[in-house]
Protein backbone atom coordinates (compact mmCIF):
# COMPACT_ATOMS: atom_id res chain seq x y z
CA UNK A 1 0.00 0.00 0.00
CA UNK A 2 1.02 3.68 -0.61
CA UNK A 3 -0.64 7.04 -0.15
CA UNK A 4 1.09 8.50 -3.10
CA UNK A 5 -0.72 9.12 -6.51
CA UNK A 6 1.28 9.73 -9.64
CA UNK A 7 4.93 9.37 -7.45
CA UNK A 8 4.11 12.35 -5.40
CA UNK A 9 3.69 12.51 -2.28
CA UNK A 10 -0.16 13.94 -1.01
CA UNK A 11 -0.88 17.05 1.21
CA UNK A 12 -2.45 15.91 4.72
CA UNK A 13 -5.40 16.98 6.15
CA UNK A 14 -6.13 17.48 9.74
CA UNK A 15 -10.00 18.48 10.78
CA UNK A 16 -9.97 20.40 13.96
CA UNK A 17 -13.26 20.68 15.99
CA UNK A 18 -14.65 21.06 19.09
CA UNK A 19 -16.96 18.36 19.23
CA UNK A 20 -14.92 14.46 18.69
CA UNK A 21 -18.33 13.12 16.62
CA UNK A 22 -18.24 16.47 14.26
CA UNK A 23 -14.63 16.59 13.66
CA UNK A 24 -14.93 12.45 12.57
CA UNK A 25 -17.95 12.84 10.33
CA UNK A 26 -16.37 15.88 8.75
CA UNK A 27 -13.40 13.66 7.60
CA UNK A 28 -15.78 10.39 6.78
CA UNK A 29 -17.82 13.05 4.53
CA UNK A 30 -14.85 14.61 3.24
CA UNK A 31 -13.48 11.34 2.34
CA UNK A 32 -16.51 10.13 0.88
CA UNK A 33 -17.03 12.68 -0.85
CA UNK A 34 -13.86 12.75 -2.57
CA UNK A 35 -14.79 9.98 -4.76
CA UNK A 36 -13.60 6.18 -5.25
CA UNK A 37 -9.51 5.06 -4.85
CA UNK A 38 -7.09 6.69 -2.92
CA UNK A 39 -7.94 9.76 -0.91
CA UNK A 40 -5.59 12.04 0.91
CA UNK A 41 -4.56 11.26 4.50
CA UNK A 42 -6.95 12.85 6.37
CA UNK A 43 -7.19 12.87 10.62
CA UNK A 44 -9.65 13.91 12.97
CA UNK A 45 -8.65 16.18 15.95
CA UNK A 46 -11.84 16.69 18.08
CA UNK A 47 -12.38 17.63 21.55
CA UNK A 48 -10.26 16.85 24.39
CA UNK A 49 -8.82 13.64 25.75
CA UNK A 50 -11.68 12.28 28.00
CA UNK A 51 -14.30 12.91 25.44
CA UNK A 52 -15.42 16.39 26.52
CA UNK A 53 -16.13 19.57 23.92
CA UNK A 54 -13.14 21.73 23.75
CA UNK A 55 -9.24 21.35 21.81
CA UNK A 56 -6.35 19.37 22.36
CA UNK A 57 -3.46 20.29 21.77
CA UNK A 58 -2.34 16.62 21.84
CA UNK A 59 -4.59 15.69 19.61
CA UNK A 60 -4.03 17.88 16.85
CA UNK A 61 0.00 17.58 17.17
CA UNK A 62 -1.04 13.48 16.77
CA UNK A 63 -3.10 14.04 13.58
CA UNK A 64 -0.69 16.40 12.15
CA UNK A 65 2.27 13.48 12.93
CA UNK A 66 -0.37 10.75 11.35
CA UNK A 67 -1.10 12.34 7.95
CA UNK A 68 2.09 14.12 7.60
CA UNK A 69 3.71 12.72 4.22
CA UNK A 70 6.37 15.37 3.81
CA UNK A 71 4.19 17.32 1.16
CA UNK A 72 2.24 19.40 4.23
CA UNK A 73 -0.15 19.35 6.21
CA UNK A 74 -3.67 21.65 5.63
CA UNK A 75 -5.60 22.20 8.82
CA UNK A 76 -8.82 23.06 8.93
CA UNK A 77 -10.74 24.39 12.52
CA UNK A 78 -14.11 25.35 13.68
CA UNK A 79 -13.78 28.22 16.14
CA UNK A 80 -12.35 29.59 18.89
CA UNK A 81 -9.98 27.45 21.09
CA UNK A 82 -9.48 25.55 17.70
CA UNK A 83 -8.21 27.81 16.07
CA UNK A 84 -6.28 29.80 18.84
CA UNK A 85 -4.82 26.33 19.83
CA UNK A 86 -3.37 26.20 16.14
CA UNK A 87 -1.70 29.40 15.83
CA UNK A 88 -0.15 28.98 19.59
CA UNK A 89 1.63 25.35 18.42
CA UNK A 90 2.45 26.42 15.05
CA UNK A 91 4.15 29.85 16.93
CA UNK A 92 5.79 27.46 19.13
CA UNK A 93 8.18 26.36 16.01
CA UNK A 94 8.40 22.36 16.86
CA UNK A 95 4.75 21.24 17.68
CA UNK A 96 4.10 20.35 14.12
CA UNK A 97 5.35 19.08 11.31
CA UNK A 98 7.17 20.86 8.55
CA UNK A 99 4.78 22.69 6.40
CA UNK A 100 2.02 22.67 8.21
CA UNK A 101 -0.57 25.48 7.54
CA UNK A 102 -4.09 26.65 9.55
CA UNK A 103 -6.34 27.12 6.32
CA UNK A 104 -8.51 30.31 6.47
CA UNK A 105 -12.25 28.59 5.41
CA UNK A 106 -14.96 27.53 6.27
CA UNK A 107 -15.11 24.02 8.24
CA UNK A 108 -17.66 21.47 6.15
CA UNK A 109 -16.86 23.09 2.59
CA UNK A 110 -13.09 23.64 3.38
CA UNK A 111 -12.77 20.23 4.14
CA UNK A 112 -14.28 18.84 1.33
CA UNK A 113 -12.65 20.87 -0.98
CA UNK A 114 -9.29 20.27 0.73
CA UNK A 115 -9.71 16.50 0.45
CA UNK A 116 -11.03 16.32 -3.08
CA UNK A 117 -7.75 18.84 -3.99
CA UNK A 118 -5.08 16.93 -1.98
CA UNK A 119 -6.92 13.45 -3.45
CA UNK A 120 -6.08 14.93 -6.75
CA UNK A 121 -2.47 15.32 -5.81
CA UNK A 122 -2.80 18.95 -5.50
CA UNK A 123 0.17 20.65 -3.70
CA UNK A 124 -0.35 22.52 -0.14
CA UNK A 125 -0.43 26.16 -1.76
CA UNK A 126 -3.72 24.88 -4.05
CA UNK A 127 -5.23 22.56 -1.22
CA UNK A 128 -5.35 25.43 0.87
CA UNK A 129 -6.28 28.14 -2.02
CA UNK A 130 -9.31 25.27 -2.63
CA UNK A 131 -10.62 25.37 0.70
CA UNK A 132 -10.33 29.05 0.99
CA UNK A 133 -12.23 29.12 -2.16
CA UNK A 134 -15.14 27.33 -0.56
CA UNK A 135 -16.12 30.60 0.85
CA UNK A 136 -17.16 32.34 -2.47
CA UNK A 137 -20.04 29.56 -3.04
CA UNK A 138 -22.93 31.33 -1.83
CA UNK A 139 -26.21 29.13 -1.39
CA UNK A 140 -28.82 31.74 -2.26
CA UNK B 1 16.05 40.80 41.44
CA UNK B 2 13.99 38.23 40.52
CA UNK B 3 15.12 34.63 40.04
CA UNK B 4 13.28 31.80 39.38
CA UNK B 5 12.05 31.34 42.54
CA UNK B 6 10.46 34.13 42.93
CA UNK B 7 8.49 33.38 39.29
CA UNK B 8 8.00 29.74 40.96
CA UNK B 9 5.98 31.33 43.69
CA UNK B 10 3.89 33.68 41.30
CA UNK B 11 2.85 30.38 39.22
CA UNK B 12 1.72 28.67 42.39
CA UNK B 13 0.38 31.59 43.70
CA UNK B 14 -1.96 32.02 40.69
CA UNK B 15 -2.91 28.37 40.97
CA UNK B 16 -3.82 28.47 44.22
CA UNK B 17 -6.24 31.95 43.35
CA UNK B 18 -7.58 30.04 40.25
CA UNK B 19 -8.25 27.15 42.91
CA UNK B 20 -10.26 29.83 45.25
CA UNK B 21 -11.66 31.75 42.69
CA UNK B 22 -12.77 28.82 40.12
CA UNK B 23 -16.46 29.14 41.06
CA UNK B 24 -16.54 32.76 40.46
CA UNK B 25 -14.63 32.41 37.42
CA UNK B 26 -17.24 29.43 35.87
CA UNK B 27 -20.41 31.86 37.15
CA UNK B 28 -19.21 35.24 35.07
CA UNK B 29 -18.15 32.55 32.38
CA UNK B 30 -22.01 31.66 32.66
CA UNK B 31 -24.28 34.37 31.11
CA UNK B 32 -21.60 35.24 28.04
CA UNK B 33 -19.27 32.36 27.71
CA UNK B 34 -19.78 28.80 27.95
CA UNK B 35 -19.26 28.33 31.76
CA UNK B 36 -15.86 26.41 31.68
CA UNK B 37 -13.40 28.80 32.45
CA UNK B 38 -12.99 28.26 35.84
CA UNK B 39 -12.43 24.73 35.48
CA UNK B 40 -10.08 25.26 32.65
CA UNK B 41 -7.73 27.48 34.54
CA UNK B 42 -7.88 25.61 37.29
CA UNK B 43 -6.60 21.91 35.16
CA UNK B 44 -4.22 24.62 33.54
CA UNK B 45 -2.76 26.04 36.68
CA UNK B 46 -2.91 22.33 38.71
CA UNK B 47 -0.26 21.15 35.96
CA UNK B 48 1.28 24.09 35.62
CA UNK B 49 2.28 23.96 39.33
CA UNK B 50 3.11 19.65 38.69
CA UNK B 51 5.43 20.27 35.68
CA UNK B 52 7.23 23.05 37.53
CA UNK B 53 8.23 20.49 40.81
CA UNK B 54 9.12 17.88 38.20
CA UNK B 55 11.55 19.93 35.75
CA UNK B 56 12.67 22.38 38.31
CA UNK B 57 13.54 25.21 35.58
CA UNK B 58 16.62 27.53 37.03
CA UNK B 59 15.92 30.61 35.20
CA UNK B 60 12.80 32.97 35.16
CA UNK B 61 12.63 32.50 31.57
CA UNK B 62 12.58 28.45 31.60
CA UNK B 63 9.64 29.19 34.30
CA UNK B 64 7.85 30.98 32.04
CA UNK B 65 8.02 28.89 29.09
CA UNK B 66 7.34 25.81 30.24
CA UNK B 67 4.57 27.29 32.07
CA UNK B 68 3.11 28.41 28.89
CA UNK B 69 3.70 25.76 26.94
CA UNK B 70 1.70 23.01 29.78
CA UNK B 71 -1.40 25.54 29.58
CA UNK B 72 -1.61 25.09 25.83
CA UNK B 73 -1.81 21.11 26.11
CA UNK B 74 -4.09 20.51 28.88
CA UNK B 75 -6.24 23.63 29.03
CA UNK B 76 -8.91 22.60 26.30
CA UNK B 77 -10.37 26.30 25.80
CA UNK B 78 -9.66 29.66 24.72
CA UNK B 79 -7.89 30.64 27.58
CA UNK B 80 -5.02 27.77 27.29
CA UNK B 81 -3.40 29.44 24.34
CA UNK B 82 -4.01 32.77 25.30
CA UNK B 83 -2.63 32.38 28.79
CA UNK B 84 0.23 30.30 27.34
CA UNK B 85 1.26 32.51 24.80
CA UNK B 86 1.38 35.37 27.35
CA UNK B 87 3.56 33.46 29.95
CA UNK B 88 5.97 31.73 27.18
CA UNK B 89 6.55 34.93 24.91
CA UNK B 90 7.22 36.66 28.04
CA UNK B 91 9.56 33.86 29.17
CA UNK B 92 11.15 34.03 25.36
CA UNK B 93 12.00 37.61 26.04
CA UNK B 94 13.35 37.40 29.59
CA UNK B 95 15.93 34.92 27.91
CA UNK B 96 18.13 32.50 30.05
CA UNK B 97 18.92 34.93 32.33
CA UNK B 98 19.42 33.77 35.88
CA UNK B 99 17.68 36.89 37.74
CA UNK B 100 15.65 40.12 36.21
CA UNK B 101 15.07 43.23 37.29
CA UNK B 102 11.12 44.55 37.34
CA UNK B 103 12.03 46.74 34.56
CA UNK B 104 13.01 43.71 32.23
CA UNK B 105 10.28 41.50 33.42
CA UNK B 106 7.66 44.80 32.52
CA UNK B 107 9.37 44.75 28.78
CA UNK B 108 8.62 41.42 28.71
CA UNK B 109 5.12 41.20 30.17
CA UNK B 110 4.42 44.08 27.20
CA UNK B 111 6.09 41.53 24.40
CA UNK B 112 3.79 39.05 25.70
CA UNK B 113 0.76 40.62 25.82
CA UNK B 114 1.42 42.25 22.72
CA UNK B 115 1.54 38.53 21.21
CA UNK B 116 -1.73 37.67 22.88
CA UNK B 117 -3.17 40.61 21.55
CA UNK B 118 -1.51 39.09 17.82
CA UNK B 119 -2.83 35.80 18.42
CA UNK B 120 -6.92 36.87 19.57
CA UNK B 121 -7.05 39.70 17.42
CA UNK B 122 -8.05 41.63 20.38
CA UNK B 123 -7.71 45.70 21.04
CA UNK B 124 -8.33 47.21 24.68
CA UNK B 125 -11.83 47.72 24.88
CA UNK B 126 -13.09 44.77 23.22
CA UNK B 127 -14.13 43.44 27.05
CA UNK B 128 -11.17 40.82 27.19
CA UNK B 129 -8.27 39.73 29.25
CA UNK B 130 -6.53 43.11 27.53
CA UNK B 131 -8.31 45.20 29.35
CA UNK B 132 -7.12 43.90 32.41
CA UNK B 133 -3.55 43.15 31.09
CA UNK B 134 -2.44 46.26 29.33
CA UNK B 135 -2.80 48.73 32.45
CA UNK B 136 -1.56 46.46 34.86
CA UNK B 137 2.07 46.81 32.42
CA UNK B 138 1.85 50.27 32.25
CA UNK B 139 1.43 50.16 36.02
CA UNK B 140 4.45 47.67 36.73
CA UNK B 141 7.02 50.25 36.01
CA UNK B 142 5.87 52.08 39.49
CA UNK B 143 5.20 49.11 41.62
CA UNK B 144 3.63 45.27 41.76
CA UNK B 145 1.17 46.37 43.76
CA UNK B 146 0.03 49.50 41.70
CA UNK B 147 -0.34 46.85 38.62
CA UNK B 148 -2.63 44.45 40.49
CA UNK B 149 -4.95 47.51 41.42
CA UNK B 150 -4.69 48.57 37.80
CA UNK B 151 -5.75 45.05 36.40
CA UNK B 152 -8.48 45.08 38.90
CA UNK B 153 -9.86 48.21 37.91
CA UNK B 154 -9.17 47.37 33.82
CA UNK B 155 -11.27 44.09 35.01
CA UNK B 156 -13.89 45.68 36.54
CA UNK B 157 -14.09 48.61 33.87
CA UNK B 158 -15.03 45.56 31.51
CA UNK B 159 -18.73 45.39 32.75
CA UNK B 160 -20.47 48.13 30.47
CA UNK B 161 -18.49 47.49 27.68
CA UNK B 162 -20.08 45.22 24.57
CA UNK B 163 -18.00 42.19 23.54
CA UNK B 164 -16.19 42.00 20.28
CA UNK B 165 -13.92 38.70 20.29
CA UNK B 166 -14.98 35.14 21.27
CA UNK B 167 -18.23 33.94 22.30
CA UNK B 168 -19.70 36.63 23.94
CA UNK B 169 -19.40 38.76 20.95
CA UNK B 170 -22.16 36.39 19.70
CA UNK B 171 -24.74 37.88 22.26
CA UNK B 172 -23.76 41.41 20.82
CA UNK B 173 -25.79 44.15 23.41
CA UNK B 174 -26.42 41.12 25.40
CA UNK B 175 -22.98 40.94 26.71
CA UNK B 176 -23.41 44.44 27.65
CA UNK B 177 -23.77 44.55 32.23
CA UNK B 178 -21.67 41.46 32.58
CA UNK B 179 -17.73 41.64 34.11
CA UNK B 180 -15.28 39.69 31.63
CA UNK B 181 -14.50 36.55 32.84
CA UNK B 182 -10.80 36.90 31.27
CA UNK B 183 -10.31 40.50 32.64
CA UNK B 184 -11.20 38.94 36.08
CA UNK B 185 -8.40 35.65 35.62
CA UNK B 186 -5.95 38.35 34.45
CA UNK B 187 -6.51 40.02 37.65
CA UNK B 188 -6.06 36.77 39.63
CA UNK B 189 -2.51 36.69 38.34
CA UNK B 190 -1.49 40.28 38.53
CA UNK B 191 -3.07 39.75 42.06
CA UNK B 192 -0.34 36.51 42.42
CA UNK B 193 2.17 38.60 41.06
CA UNK B 194 2.22 41.15 43.41
CA UNK B 195 1.44 38.16 46.15
CA UNK B 196 4.87 36.29 45.06
CA UNK B 197 6.75 39.78 45.53
CA UNK B 198 5.11 40.05 49.22
CA UNK B 199 3.05 43.44 47.96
Amino acid sequence: MSDTAGGAELVGVVLVSHSAAVAASVAELATGLAGGGATAPVAPAGGVAGGGLGTSAELISAAAAAVDRGAGVAVLTDLGSAVLTVKALLAEGDELPPGTRLVDAPFVEGAVAAVVAASAGADLAAVMAAASDAYAYRKV
Amino acid sequence: MLDADFFRRWMTATAAAVEREAERLTALDSPIGDADHGSNLQRGFTAVTAILEKEAPDTPGGVLTLAGRQLISTVGGASGPLYGTLLRRTGKALGEAPEVGVPELAEALRTGVDAVMQLGGAAPGDKTMVDALVPAVDALGESFAAARAAAEEGAGATTPLQARKGRASYLGERSIGHQDPGATSSALLMAALAEAAGE
